[in-house]
């Protein structure tokens, strides 16, 4: 599903990333660790070119993201992030939170749709019998918003959290606010979902509920790539580790292996000093 | 006090039974129209800038579009609004042969000049609010200019909601220079009234109340307004 090759990263003379290939297939789990400094988090975050890369190529879906001429924001719609620190929008209710991209950008496909149709129309008078095909357009605004609503009710109630859903995200708990995060990212119905350290800004308290959304979701049979320093979640839940050090990926396998016999020093030396 | 006593009779007089009141109504809509208009279109101009100014620069185009701007921001704020006023009314206007009332010069002008003002207002309120609300926006699929309209600004504008009210402010008090183009506000209105008694005391002192109230109610407007929209910190 994403096939990174050879993907580099610098910030100004700093290279962070220095040339990383890996394949993420449906339904993986990939849990990236790491020391500190080590590009985890810019690895995931050039994952969806929220910085975009200095070399090498992202092809997700067949389409190299990496290029600064596709354009990205339609490929954000199918990968989800979740931030470290949350960043749910102050400005919007809980709900509105939810709904607010899927509405958006279905309202605007709508529009687009319509635009198009009309000038198919309007060239159909001159193309006689052989006239294009119309796009589909079955809903209305409405009818999106009413739909929309009632997945990110679904969604909320499954965290349940649906007494919250007019409240503003100031008003919540840690643990609370990432897993709004999280659903907001589900409801974009997204093939692949980036957490960037999701736990580490929480309460110890709060990193559970957060934790067990997650493996929740891997249970679904969602693809993600989880940035974490829960060896815990590591070992039970993902299906692939990756080590990363000084820009590389070092070492990488299945969990059992990866924690059990691990074969770079380098790793050694790091899990002998977190567990 | 007797003196006084008269003066003031006369204001009256020349308030009520000459038609001064009609003078000072129609001062006070051309105060209020140009302060209002400036603002709209100074707050229109100042959030494009600002956001021309916080785009990311390695293209050529933001570059270009930044150094615009920053021009313009330099331009208007290293003039005299007084000399902005002649320039345009008396240089600007008749070369390109454009036929418009002083009164509409003067929106045109605050509102050009407050643009620059409520640029860098803004921007620094952009500045204030948390990169992670752009991040958010942008990775599930928005644009940055719908990013920036719907999650950004919004909450830019409530951090620098009580500067704006200050802009706001100046731009009453600062009306009161648009006689220079030849358009009636509160000034002419009152110093209409004082060349009609060859007295005025009392005219100005009146004039100084009516701009003192309006700067109060602005002041207590944007209380109001920055109280309503403060509810999504507020926990309850």
């Amino acid at each position: 599903m994403i096939d990174v090759i050879n993907l580099r990263k610098s910030f100004g003379d700093t290279e962070v990333l220095k040339g990383i290939d890996i394949t993420i297939n449906k339904g993986d789990i990939v849990a990236v660790i790491g020391p500190s400094g080590s590009g985890k988090s810019t690895f995931l975050r050039c994952l969806n070119c929220m910085e975009d890369p200095s070399g090498g190529n992202i092809i997700f879906n067949g389409v190299d993201i990496a290029d600064m001429s596709v354009n990205i924001n339609v490929h954000r719609r199918h990968m989800g992030m979740v931030f470290q620190h949350f960043n749910l929008f102050n400005n919007k209710t809980v709900l509105q939170n939810i709904m607010m991209a899927p509405v958006y950008l279905r309202c605007q496909d709508l529009k687009k749709a319509k635009r198009k149709n009309s000038r198919t129309r309007f060239g159909n008078l001159f193309r006689g019998g052989n006239a294009k095909e119309l796009l589909p357009v079955t809903q209305t605004n409405e009818q999106i918003k009413s739909e929309v609503r009632e997945q990110a009710m679904e969604l909320l109630r499954r965290i349940s959290l649906e007494d919250k859903a007019d409240v503003y995200p100031s008003t919540l708990s840690g643990g609370q606010k990432q897993r709004i995060a999280i659903v907001r990212s589900l409801a974009m119905d997204p093939d692949v979902i980036l957490f960037d350290e999701p736990t580490s800004a929480l309460d110890p308290e709060m990193v559970g509920e957060v934790l067990e959304l997650m493996k929740q979701l891997a249970g679904d049979g969602m693809t993600m790539v989880v940035v974490t320093h829960e060896m815990g979640f590591a070992r039970e839940v993902a299906n692939r580790v990756v080590f990363m050090d000084e820009g590389q990926i070092k070492e990488e396998g299945d969990p059992e292996e990866f924690f059990g016999n691990p074969r770079e020093p380098r790793l050694r030396e790091f899990l002998s000093k977190i567990l | 006090m007797g003196n006084f006593e008269q003066k003031v009779n006369k204001f009256i007089e020349i308030f009520l039974e000459q038609g001064g009141y009609v003078k000072v109504i129609e001062g006070l809509r051309n105060t209020l129209t140009i302060a209002v208009a400036g603002l709209i279109i100074g707050i229109l101009i100042g959030t494009v800038i600002a956001t021309v100014r916080v785009l990311p620069k390695y293209k050529v185009l933001p570059r270009v579009m930044n150094g615009i701007c920053s021009f313009y921001v330099a331009l208007f704020r290293g003039t005299p609004m007084v000399v902005q006023l002649l320039v345009f009314y008396y240089v600007l206007l008749p070369i390109i042969g454009w036929r418009i009332t002083g009164v509409q010069v003067a929106m045109l002008v605050f509102g050009l000049n407050s643009g620059a003002y409520i640029s860098e207002i803004m921007r620094s309120g952009i500045q204030s609010v948390d990169s992670g609300q752009m991040e958010a926006g942008r990775a599930v699929g928005l644009s940055f200019g719908v990013s920036m309209v719907k999650i950004v600004i919004p909450q830019a504008v409530k951090n620098i909601l009580p500067t704006l009210g200050n802009e706001f402010i100046s731009l009453i008090k600062e009306t009161s220079v648009v006689s220079f183009v030849g358009a009636a506000d509160l000034y002419v209105a009152f110093n209409y009234i004082g060349s009609n008694s060859y007295e005025f005391m009392v005219p100005y002192l009146v004039m100084a109340l009516i701009y003192i109230v309006l700067v109060l109610l602005i002041s207590l407007l944007v209380k109001l307004m920055e109280r309503s929209l403060k509810k999504s910190d507020r926990r309850n």
